[in-house]
């Protein structure tokens, strides 16, 4: 983007020229691309643990942000425990919708529709038979999510369902829960 | 050692035309090709393909199609024939069986080496196509041994497969076609697919081929196109040539008992895993279609032509499976059969010119390589959407002899 160019409203407060911006910087510059995401944990007490979020690395270096996010996961009074925080399995859940409602605000805003609202209901099924080890062949994880968006916008239903369907085909959530992924659990 | 002004790697539809462009500007050139004229239609295609484009764009600069079955779709032997006559036609200078082994370049042009001896030219055109090479995933390869492992380009009949289940992996118009023809010989399929384009093959009475050449959307130039690089990867239409032509989608594919999976993702222990995302490719595709159709129909009213056609149709979204399949034990399934559509590419291995990029994709300006004289014919969207096809390669073929003869006229004029 160059400085001439006269910048577009901005309908959802997402700033797609620098995006876009972005995107033609990084494709000459590989390697500023290539970003990791960091969290770190801490058990509490009972099967209450405390994230923390603050640093990440990415564009060639270190961040570090003005504030530690933290994020308290626990178990509600039927599995026996605090309830000082939601699930980790609904945390996923509040991954996928803000991943989605994030890539829905960025078409909209590229394609020029001014979204009024934008609401989602998620549900995830899941067999306690599976983390339980009742069955070996029900798996732990969830069996089956849907989200159901309820949004307003100056489109037409198809332009909506469009959106909808490129923000999934750009999400990183839901890239994550639809398919696999190596993951490497150690201990120093 | 031999010189010619210009060298074309290829006997194609593209290197032909191209052939005649340079005869009619007086060009001394000669067309190197590894087989017989229509090398890759002769020797690379299954028995029972079908163009994908009805007779009448079977078309190539100075030969019309002129037979009696514009609506109909040539056997590999008919496109075969169709080229031999046209290299006939046009008098091209073919070096038959001539294999180009490197292409280096030197000062006055590039000095090409070929297991029958070397040439020198001034210019050179790569005719060689875009379908040299069947890509498969980089895990393709975890597949346990026993499984026997094809792609488009090995395959010719079903019964060639062992009696027993087959996996597709991908469902443009390749793996789509297969799916077809393999679950009709009684081996059950489970096809893979991610992203792909789905159109009705006639559409308001004609085939959708004369809609999308009608309405621009063949025409359409690559320098209109959003994203060049995202234009040019879009994978074919899922379409088939046959008599009578039929739809070729999701949806028929499964009614004759396909079963569809999403995009494969990996092999671990003999089970392949697939994407969850099948619901949104079936949904972009439904969109994408009826966006197209929408279009068609635009242009359909814009001309007047209402009460001429069929009326506006659309199509049953794609039906997606009650619970689709996650991963599959090829083992347990009874599988013997894995086959990789999963596209083609270029082979350039024997290009020794710094024009590829990191991703091994030619460095071009529609067509005009980038190393002086250099030109390249018949890559999906190229120039235009109808770039890779027998019907648009005759305009990209002038348009670049154009170009080459001003190179050339240039290149004289700076050395004199």
């Amino acid at each position: 983007m160059s400085v001439i160019d006269t910048p577009r409203t901005v309908l959802n407060g997402v700033n797609v020229d620098a995006l876009l911006g972005a995107r033609v910087a990084l494709e000459s510059a590989p390697p500023a691309a290539a970003f990791t995401w960091k969290a770190t944990a801490e058990w509490q007490d009972g099967v209450h643990t405390r994230t923390s979020i603050n640093g990440f690395h990415g564009l060639g270096e270190d961040h570090r942000r003005e504030r530690t996010f933290a994020i308290d996961t626990d178990h509600p009074p039927c599995f026996a425990a605090t309830d000082l925080g939601a699930t980790p399995v609904e945390v996923v859940l509040a991954g996928l919708a803000g991943c989605l409602g994030a890539g829905i605000a960025t078409v909209a805003e590229n394609r020029g529709v001014k979204l009024h609202s934008v609401k989602a209901v998620l549900e995830a099924d899941m067999d306690l038979f599976g983390i339980l080890g009742i069955d070996a062949d029900v798996r732990n994880g969830f069996s089956a999510v849907r989200v159901n968006f309820e949004i307003v916008a100056d489109a037409s239903d198809e332009d909506i369902r469009a959106i909808v369907a490129q923000s999934q085909k750009r999400s990183a959530v839901f890239d994550i829960l639809v398919n696999p992924t190596n993951v490497v659990v150690e201990v120093n | 050692m031999r010189k010619v002004t210009t060298l074309i790697v290829g006997a194609g539809q593209a290197g032909l035309a191209m052939s005649r462009e340079l005869t009619a500007r007086s060009i001394d050139h000669v067309l190197l090709e590894r087989g017989e004229v229509a090398n890759s239609w002769r020797t690379e295609r299954w028995d029972s393909l079908r163009l994908l484009t009805p007779n009448w764009m079977s078309a190539l600069p100075g030969m019309p199609y002129l037979g009696t079955s514009p609506d109909g779709f040539m056997s590999m032997g008919e496109t075969v024939a169709l080229l031999d006559r046209y290299g006939a036609q046009v008098a091209a200078p073919i070096e038959a069986n001539t294999t180009v082994q490197e292409i280096q370049s030197i000062d006055s042009g590039y000095l090409v080496q070929t297991d029958r001896g070397s040439w020198k030219c001034r210019t050179l055109v790569i005719a060689s196509g875009a379908c040299n090479i069947a890509s498969r995933p980089r895990w393709s390869s975890e597949l346990p041994g026993k499984i026997a492992s094809l792609t488009p380009m090995d395959y010719r009949a079903p019964d060639m497969l062992e009696p027993a289940p087959v996996l597709v992996v991908g469902a443009s118009a390749s793996g789509a076609q297969l799916a077809r023809e393999i679950q009709l010989s009684g081996r059950d399929v489970v096809l893979a697919t991610g992203e792909h384009v789905r159109a009705p093959r006639r559409y308001r009475g004609l085939d959708i081929m004369h809609w999308m050449e009608a309405c621009g959307i063949f025409g359409r130039r690559i320098e209109d196109a959003d994203d060049a690089r995202r234009a040019r990867r879009v994978p074919s239409i899922q379409l088939s040539g046959g008599d009578p032509a039929e739809t070729l989608d999701l949806n028929s594919l499964q009614d004759i008992g396909v079963r569809i999976a999403g995009r494969a993702m990996g092999c671990s222990s003999g089970t392949i895993q697939f994407s969850g995302a099948l619901a949104n490719v079936c949904a972009l595709a439904d969109l994408k279609m009826n966006r197209m159709l929408g279009e068609i129909d635009a242009w359909i009213d814009e001309q007047g032509l209402v009460g001429a056609v069929e009326p506006v149709e659309r199509f049953r979204s794609t039906e997606l499976p009650d619970d689709p399949l996650l991963s599959l034990d090829l083992a347990r399934a009874g599988i013997r059969t894995v086959i990789w559509a999963t596209g083609y590419r270029p082979d350039y291995r024997w290009l020794g010119l710094p024009v590829l990029t990191p991703r091994g994709e030619l460095r071009h300006d529609r067509g005009v390589v980038d190393a002086p004289g250099v030109y390249v014919l018949g890559l999906p969207f190229m120039r235009t959407r109808k770039s890779s096809f027998i019907a648009g390669v005759g305009a990209d073929a002038a348009a670049l002899a154009s170009h080459l003869h001003d190179y050339l006229a240039c290149a004289s004029r700076a050395a004199a």
